[in-house]
This record gives C-alpha cells, sequence and structure tokens, in this order.
C-alpha cells in the first residue's frame, strides 16, 4: 500500500468541490483532490443549459463553460481521477481509496466533503408494477442525452417537477422527444418559477399537480403508466388514467451523499452534514460544502460554500484554532430548510432558508427579531438572509421562523 | 353595443426574477399589446411587452464531434434567438458537425438564422489520442 500525506484533501470536484480547491490554494497549502469520476466539474459537465454563475462570473453561463472557466482560475493541485474512498478514519485523520492504480493510505491535516448529492431513484416512491427498461432518473436521462448523445425514447412521462425533470422536459423535447406531460404530486410546483415558463410553457408541455403515478405498465420495456389525482397524498378513486409511453423520467428530488462519514459526522434530519457558518462539521479537521450539506438552488452558492470550507481547512491544516461554536440554529415555524446548524457569532454569513409550503409577503423572524421580508416564499425558491452578529443576537438557541403576513 | 374593441386577456408568469409575478396581459385583436396588471415593478411591464411581440430564448444544445474525446460537445447560442425560430434553429444545428479539437467559445455556427447571433461551444473537447 502506498501512502500519501497532504495539508487538505477534497473529496469530489463538482462545483463544491472546485471551490474547497480554491479556498485552500489561497492559504498556499498542499492540496490533493479525489474524484470518482475522470476529471472535475460535477454534474455541471452534463447540465448544457444557461443560467449558472450570475453570482460568481456575472453572466449567465452553461454548466460546462461554468466549470472550464473556474478551473482557469486555479494554481496547480494534485488529483486522483477515477478513484473511489473505502473509508475514512476520523480519529488517525487518514482515508484508504482504490483506483486502477492501486490502494493508497492518505494522511491528511483537514478534509473537506464535497460529495455532492444523489438522486431519489423512482423505486423509492413505491408504486406497483414492472421495473421494465424505460425507467431513468433525470440526471441519467441527462447523462445519455448530452454527453453519450443517446435518446432514452420517444415517448416520455415525467415525474416530479424538480429542476432537472424541467430541464429535461425542454431537452428532450428539443431532440425530438414527445413530451406527454410532467405530474407533480403537491399542489405547487418542485422547480423554479423560470423553468415552469422556459422548459414547460415555451413548448405547451403540461403540468399536472396534484397528479402522480399509481402503475406502471409492461414487462420488457415500458408500455405506458396509470395517472391519478392526488389528495392528502393519497390517489383519487375514478381519477385514473392511462398514459402510452416508452420513457419514463424522474425527478423526485436529491439527497444529499453522506454515506461515508455517516456514522462520524453529525447529519441533519435530511440527511445532509450540519456545519456552522465555517463549513465545519462536528469535527474540528472535517469540513463540508455544497449539495451534501444541503440541496442548494445555484451552483454559485456550492462554488461558496467551497471557497470558506477550503480556506478554513487550511487554517486549520496550519495548526490555526478556529473559534467556537456560539449559537445553534433550530428550524421554527414554517421552516422545512436551514442550510446552517452553528455558529461563531462572530462574523456575518449567508443562510439559506427553504420554507415548508408556498406563502404570499412572509416576515422572516430570528427568535422574536424580524429578519427579512420576502414578498412570495416558495419551498422551490431558497431565501438568503445574512445573518449578522453586529445586528443580531446569534448566541443560544436561535429559532428562525417563516410566516404569512396576514396570518400573523 | 355596435364595433365594441375585441381584447384579450393572457396569463403569463413573469421570469425577470424568482418572484415570479403572475401578470394579466391584454392585447388587441391583432395580438399588439395593451397593457399589464399584476407585476410589481416596470421591469415585468418590458418582459411582458417583449413577450407579446417577439419573445427570445438562449438555445442551448450540443453538436456532434468527429474523433474528439467526447460525442459531443455542448452548444449555446451568444445571445437569445426569437422563440419562434427555436425549432428551425436546432434542425440546422443538428445537421453539422465539427471535427475535434473543439475549444470552448469557438463559433460553430455564424448568424444562425440570419439573426445575427452566433453559435459558440460552450465545452473543450480534445482529440480523442489526447491532443
Amino acid at each position: 500500500m502506498k501512502k500519501l500525506k497532504y495539508d487538505v484533501v477534497v473529496l469530489g470536484g463538482g462545483a463544491a468541490g472546485m471551490g474547497a480547491i480554491n479556498g485552500a490554494l489561497s492559504q498556499n497549502v498542499s492540496v490533493l483532490l479525489i474524484e470518482r469520476e475522470a476529471s472535475t466539474g460535477g454534474v455541471l459537465n452534463q447540465c448544457i443549459h444557461n443560467g449558472f454563475g450570475v453570482h460568481v462570473f456575472k453572466q449567465e453561463l452553461s454548466g460546462p463553460e461554468y466549470h472550464e472557466m473556474y478551473m482557469e482560475k486555479l494554481s496547480r493541485f494534485d488529483a486522483m481521477y477515477e478513484t473511489t474512498v473505502l473509508n475514512v478514519d476520523v480519529k488517525s485523520n487518514t482515508l484508504n481509496t482504490i483506483s486502477i492504480s492501486g490502494v493508497y493510505e492518505i494522511k491528511y491535516g483537514s478534509l473537506v466533503l464535497a460529495t455532492g448529492a444523489r438522486e431519489r431513484p423512482f423505486e423509492a416512491l413505491r408504486i406497483p408494477g414492472y421495473r421494465p427498461a424505460g425507467v431513468f432518473t433525470a440526471g441519467l436521462a441527462q447523462h445519455f442525452v448530452n454527453l453519450e448523445n443517446r435518446l432514452p425514447g420517444h415517448k416520455a412521462v415525467i415525474v416530479g417537477s424538480g429542476d432537472i425533470g424541467l430541464i429535461m422536459a425542454r431537452r428532450l423535447t428539443l431532440e425530438g422527444v414527445e413530451v406527454e406531460g410532467v405530474y407533480e404530486i403537491m399542489p405547487y410546483q418542485g422547480g423554479l418559477t423560470r423553468n415552469i415558463v422556459q422548459c414547460l410553457d415555451d413548448f405547451n408541455i403540461p403540468l399536472h399537480l396534484s397528479t402522480s403515478i399509481v402503475e406502471v405498465h409492461g414487462k420488457d420495456r415500458l408500455e405506458g403508466v396509470t395517472v391519478a389525482k392526488f389528495e392528502n397524498g393519497h390517489p383519487v378513486r375514478k381519477t385514473e388514467r392511462f398514459v402510452k409511453c416508452d420513457t419514463l423520467v424522474a425527478s423526485v428530488g436529491l439527497i444529499p451523499e453522506n454515506d461515508l462519514v455517516n456514522e462520524t459526522i453529525e447529519l441533519s434530519d435530511g440527511s445532509g452534514a450540519n456545519v456552522d457558518d465555517l463549513m465545519r462539521t462536528n469535527i474540528y479537521n472535517v469540513f463540508a460544502a455544497g449539495n451534501n450539506v444541503c440541496i442548494h438552488d445555484l451552483v454559485d452558492f456550492a462554488a461558496v460554500e467551497g471557497e470558506i470550507a477550503g480556506k478554513n481547512a487550511a487554517h486549520v491544516a496550519k495548526g490555526k484554532e478556529l473559534p467556537e461554536r456560539m449559537g445553534i440554529l433550530k428550524k421554527g415555524e414554517g421552516v422545512g430548510l436551514l442550510s446552517t446548524k452553528y455558529t461563531i457569532a462572530a462574523e456575518p454569513f449567508k443562510l439559506f432558508v427553504r420554507v415548508k409550503k408556498p406563502m404570499g409577503t412572509t416576515i422572516l423572524r430570528l427568535n422574536d427579531q424580524k429578519i427579512k421580508t420576502v414578498l412570495a416564499a416558495k419551498p422551490s425558491e431558497m431565501i438568503e438572509v445574512k445573518m449578522d452578529p453586529s445586528r443580531y443576537n446569534m448566541k443560544g438557541n436561535l429559532i428562525l421562523s417563516a410566516m404569512e403576513v396576514d396570518k400573523i | 353595443m355596435k364595433n365594441a374593441p375585441k381584447t384579450k386577456m393572457m396569463d403569463m408568469t413573469c421570469v425577470v426574477c424568482p418572484i415570479g409575478c403572475h401578470l394579466k396581459v391584454t392585447v388587441d385583436e391583432n395580438g399588439n399589446f395593451l397593457s399589464v396588471t399584476g407585476n410589481r415593478c416596470p421591469r415585468g411591464e418590458a418582459y411582458a411587452k417583449e413577450e407579446i411581440t417577439d419573445p427570445k430564448r438562449v438555445l442551448p444544445t450540443s453538436v456532434k464531434v468527429i474523433g474528439g474525446e467526447l460525442p459531443l460537445t455542448s452548444v449555446r447560442t451568444e445571445k437569445a434567438i426569437p422563440k419562434r425560430l427555436i425549432f428551425s434553429a436546432m434542425k440546422v444545428i443538428k445537421s453539422i458537425q465539427v471535427n475535434a479539437p473543439v475549444k470552448r467559445g469557438q463559433i460553430i455556427l455564424e448568424n444562425i438564422l440570419d439573426t445575427g447571433v452566433n453559435v459558440i461551444a460552450t465545452r473543450t473537447v480534445k482529440k480523442q489520442n489526447g491532443k
């Protein structure tokens, strides 16, 4: 077994991982990236649509452009591609990897987890019927179409209205696939409104809310699905309808990828890594950033989190002691997700909040202090909150709530 | 009433910012923009006008690469093109292929459908043997 030693080791070379490399390199430490794929970029490589980089590059780029332009900002770092991490031992600060070049034991000063997220599979919906060929997650269909030049089928149904599903509705339509419709079990959309307009409305693809799939037909190849109206999570009788299709694309959510560390790193109820505003986990020299912390709307947010994580990881690797946590953030009424769990209450930081359900004019409060008003709050659109210890008390228990104005 | 003007109401969601105002746009019998309600700022009116007269979109897609380490390069129109041309533009883009290597930003097709807009590569694709 070969042995290596680095100040900062970054797991995953997507947007957050590239950010972490950038942050660590700025502090003049040795950096190693470990990446499962043959190159950096992560999911950006297959996201050929535009809309990336509005914050970091001040222009609307496609995913591959964002990836290449971000890489051009980075100076030299070491990387192991097509490499799998077998385990992480946070007591001895080592991890083991395997690849075609053999097995390695790597010692780190600090570790940045930038492992992203995986798609919730269609199987997780527990829908009766066979599992024939023709059932894809949206990201897999995207990989086939955009990277391998293969079409998944000829007539598609999309289940779930998450952003990747909406993007794929347009992509498949442009490539000549007939997209029959998008079916969403909730009474509201899962993705951004701009994607509903640009990806569905532009191509007259219907979005069926409170409607989902109740049966899959076909044994070898998908032959169709039965859809039905849903109320309170249950299908309504006699609303069933058969839809003929040979392709089913599931866009039913992303799950933060933390399997490698789920016994050592404190995770949230949504299986994201609980971090503080320094992107530090419960272990002093292990940091996390990007979609393995929480599912973000914009790639820029993942990259910026990575930069913070990489910089602080470098400080710790050089022996600097980071400040202690002073406050703990908790979800109050109306709040479904908070990106940060703890705060050192010393510097301002950006907190991302997702509400539980769509609301009109909404006031966000930190304990009883009003901190932000938004005109329309939707679960699909993260709300950015500037947490400033010079303005708010950020020590102790911090309950963040979101309430619709006329209901207060 | 004689010769009452025939107006039409259209529903629209503004995509200028994440609020996504629900717009009600009134157009005359020839489809010309008359007025808009539901927008919370002036940008909503400008968006509604363009959506009525000639909506534009950036078109992202891909082009086949010969001899590259990847079978495709991703491309997009450098600027937004009229929405009505999207399928014709797809037809033109599908009919072309490029030889590797492809550089990001390289013009793949000049002045697509006389829009004055170029189609550019958004990904670098090296030659298959790594050159």
